[in-house]
């Protein structure tokens, strides 16, 4: 099953290699992971998605509590919680398709954020799902370059992680 | 005052009360040499290759319950000590190991003998740290002694750039260490401990399963309280040897892949089992699954929350230093007259005697070849079971672990996670200077003694008279035995040809040199080498090529499906019965 671990790690050189390396010499898989400081510049939150069975998923969490920098982790995934992923799309805009990729972001709420005589770049964020979708909607021929980041997740209402 | 780093590494050593250091210099830490050559508070001892400052490290620290220190340079040195520090890792012994680095600017430029010590070593060690500014020096090393000792141990290497140990700073050697990151816990969870507690009186095959977590907390006071006041079994693994007494009655002896026959099947058949500072390790219960074919409910008390529920799913998890959480079950068991069911303790009782009756260690000794459990046999017997014995890794360990008794913690050292050849000669060295006036013997095989054997040099120089008993068969006994097992005795690359001269080996680095040809001679030798306290004797047993390891549990199969010793070959058919009638019972 796919799982979202939010952690709160001291924001250290190296911290993530040894995060990253964990998942790697346990033969664990990262779908994907996004990490950066917090309000408190000294702790960086890491989201990171993951797959595997609860007896798997428990022992990825037990490990990554063994590592010294880590100070906290949840699985978002045993409550609600909101995710979010952000793609940077360019596509190519020209002639009539135009008008249709303008109309084409504002139905997916993106937001044109660069604009030449030939492309759009458009931003765009949700969960990855949704930034699926928007790239099966298109036409393969004008998509010019993606980039996306891993997703990053926050719990529902009071639920919070915080030291 | 103001200290240069190598300074303030000394300093720090000294105030952790460090008594030993075992290294090799090299450019990078010649300035902590330097410091090092003008006081006298503790000594380095000089090994021939960096695995052994490690490995000897970590015997001082196995066999006294210190911390152990090893020094070595950036580089190679560094690499060179990563099978010392992994071999400490997989065991959880405390350790500290101090490498040089390239200076700080080189870092990075490939410059002559750098290595990233920090990320080569990341997978095997509790912690690393670079130190890259000179004000972190003392607090990092602080942190490393702290993290080391505390919680599940492990080893920490600081990695320290040669410009550090140059500049200077004011020396302030912190006296606590807080981290918010890092709070190991150590008192169980007293609902878990009642309920435990609770359990084990209701048990009607009971059997308590200790490991290395037992030796490593000084827990053996407590598991023999336990023990005793239950009237229970118990079965050691490896690791846990010496934890409660070997030579007990209530001791069924080591467990797992060479386990005893009446501890492999009381694994298998208890209906209440207790892990204490043990991890169900592949050793030890093979598949899982065979394992928990029989039902049992099973208390599991481990200060690491990860080794819980790991390989095998638990009924009662504790989490907590084996030591505080056993202290805990006592005094709950000190206010309740409630026992296990006198009965039921005594039927299981009379099952595990009638499992123990035909002895799985018997072994036909013989006149014309020396057996090599009978060589172990006699050394428990003349050392009177006070000797500390290391060994190196292979069929001889087996033999070591299964016909020493060891009656006290700490009193066993091998490298029982790694599995690392090559660790007995330096480990006796660690130990023998830890514990100078004990005897300190090093079972190993002709194999595994060759893998360091260049710190014969180091025994000679600092005075270490260890006993070296080889149990030389001219093979890679258990890899031979694995391909007589496994691969139609296709003996492939595991014979020793072109053996050394033991003998005048020893004699070169001028040590005293046995050969020991005849069973009849065995006693003597050994008589003879334990009475040399002053000079370390290699003795060179040619034992029995053929001999191999049992029992057996061969990968893949249950604990009740031990390949037996030939005395017991018509005994394979009462395991599967005793398996109907469990089933029946439960």
């Amino acid at each position: 099953m796919r799982h979202i671990l939010s952690i709160l790690i001291e924001n250290e050189a190296g911290a993530l290699s040894r995060v990253a390396g964990l998942f790697s010499a346990r033969a664990y898989n990262i779908e994907s992971l996004s990490v950066a400081p917090t309000e408190d510049p000294t702790l960086s939150r890491m989201t990171i998605v993951t797959t595997g069975s609860d007896d798997v998923i428990e022992q990825i969490t037990k490990q990554l509590n063994k590592l010294i920098e880590v100070v906290k982790v949840i699985d978002l995934n045993e409550s609600d919680h909101i995710e979010r992923e952000l793609m940077l799309i360019k596509v190519r805009a020209t002639g009539k398709d135009r008008e249709e990729m303008k109309r084409m972001a504002d139905i997916f709420r993106g937001r044109i954020i660069d604009v030449t005589e030939k492309t759009y770049t458009i931003e765009l964020t949700g969960t990855g799902d949704k930034l699926n979708a928007f790239i099966e909607a298109l036409d393969r021929t004008v998509i010019l370059e993606t980039v996306r980041t891993g997703a990053s997740g926050i719990g529902r209402g009071e639920r919070i992680l915080k030291i | 005052m103001e200290l240069s780093g190598a300074e303030i590494v000394v300093r720090c050593l000294q105030e952790e009360g460090v008594e030993y250091v075992f290294g090799y210099p090299g450019g990078a830490v010649l300035e902590i040499y330097d410091a090092i050559f003008k006081q006298d508070a503790f000594k380095h001892v000089l090994v021939r290759h960096e695995q052994a400052a490690v490995h000897a490290a970590d015997a001082y620290s196995r066999s006294s319950n210190k911390v152990g220190v090893a020094l070595v340079t950036s580089g190679p040195g560094a690499t060179n000590a990563i099978t010392g520090i992994a071999t400490a890792y997989m065991d959880s012994i405390p350790l500290i190991v101090i490498s040089g680095q390239v200076p700080t600017p080189a870092i990075g430029l490939d410059a002559f003998q750098e290595v990233d010590m920090v990320g080569c070593t990341r997978p095997c060690v509790k912690h690393n740290i670079l130190v890259k500014d000179i004000n972190d020096l003392a607090a990092a090393i602080k942190k490393a002694f702290y993290i080391a000792t505390t919680g599940r141990p492990g080893p920490v290497v600081i990695d320290i750039p040669k410009d550090v140990t140059l500049k200077k700073a004011e020396f302030n050697y912190p006296t606590s260490v807080t981290m918010r990151s890092y709070t190991p816990i150590t008192k169980g969870h007293p609902g878990q401990i009642k309920k435990a507690v609770n359990l084990l009186l209701d048990a009607k095959r009971p059997l308590v399963y200790i490991g290395g977590g037992a030796v490593l907390s000084n827990a053996s006071t407590q598991v023999t309280e336990l023990v005793r006041a239950l009237g229970l079994p118990c079965t050691n693994t490896l690791m846990g040897l010496g934890a409660y007494p070997g030579s007990d009655r209530q001791n069924l002896g080591m467990l797992g892949m060479h386990g005893n026959y009446e501890a492999n099947l009381a694994m298998q058949y208890c209906d209440v089992l207790i892990a204490i500072g043990a991890r169900f390790d592949d050793r030890v219960v093979s598949v899982p699954s065979h394992f928990l074919s029989s039902p049992k409910k099973i208390i599991h008390i481990d200060i690491d929350p990860s080794s819980i529920a790991k390989r095998v799913k638990v009924d009662i998890p504790i989490v907590g230093n084996v030591r505080d959480v056993l202290d805990e079950m006592l005094n709950l068991l000190k206010q309740t007259t409630e026992r296990p069911d006198p009965k039921a303790l005594d039927a299981w009782w009379q099952q595990i005697n009638e499992w123990r009756a035909p002895n799985s260690l018997f072994f036909q000794n013989s006149d014309e070849v020396i057996k090599p459990q009978f060589v172990v046999q006699t050394l428990y017997e003349l050392t009177g079971g006070n000797a500390i014995i290391t060994s190196d890794v292979g069929q001889h360990q087996m033999w070591a672990a299964q016909y020493y008794k060891f009656d006290r913690p700490r009193q066993w050292i091998n490298s029982g996670g790694l599995g690392t050849m090559g660790v007995g000669l330096p480990y006796a060295m660690g130990a023998k200077l830890a514990n100078p006036d004990a005897d300190v013997c090093c079972i190993t095989g002709e194999a595994s003694i060759q893998m360091n054997i260049q710190e014969l040099s180091t025994a000679k120089q600092y005075h270490t008279p260890v006993k070296i008993i080889s149990l030389n068969n001219r093979y890679l006994g258990m890899v031979r035995q694995w391909q007589e097992f496994f691969y139609g005795n296709r003996y492939s690359e595991s014979y020793m040809d072109a053996l050394p001269d033991f003998v005048k080996l020893a004699e070169a680095y001028g040590h005293v040199g046995m050969r020991i040809e005849k069973p009849a001679d065995v006693e003597g030798a050994l008589r003879e080498a334990l009475a040399m306290k002053d000079r370390l004797v290699f003795m060179d047993f040619l034992t029995d090529q053929t001999e191999n390891v049992f029992p057996m549990v061969q990968n893949g199969k249950g604990l009740n499906q031990m390949d037996l010793p030939p005395h017991m070959r018509n005994l394979q058919q009462v395991a599967a019965t005793k398996e109907r009638d469990y089933g029946n019972l439960s």
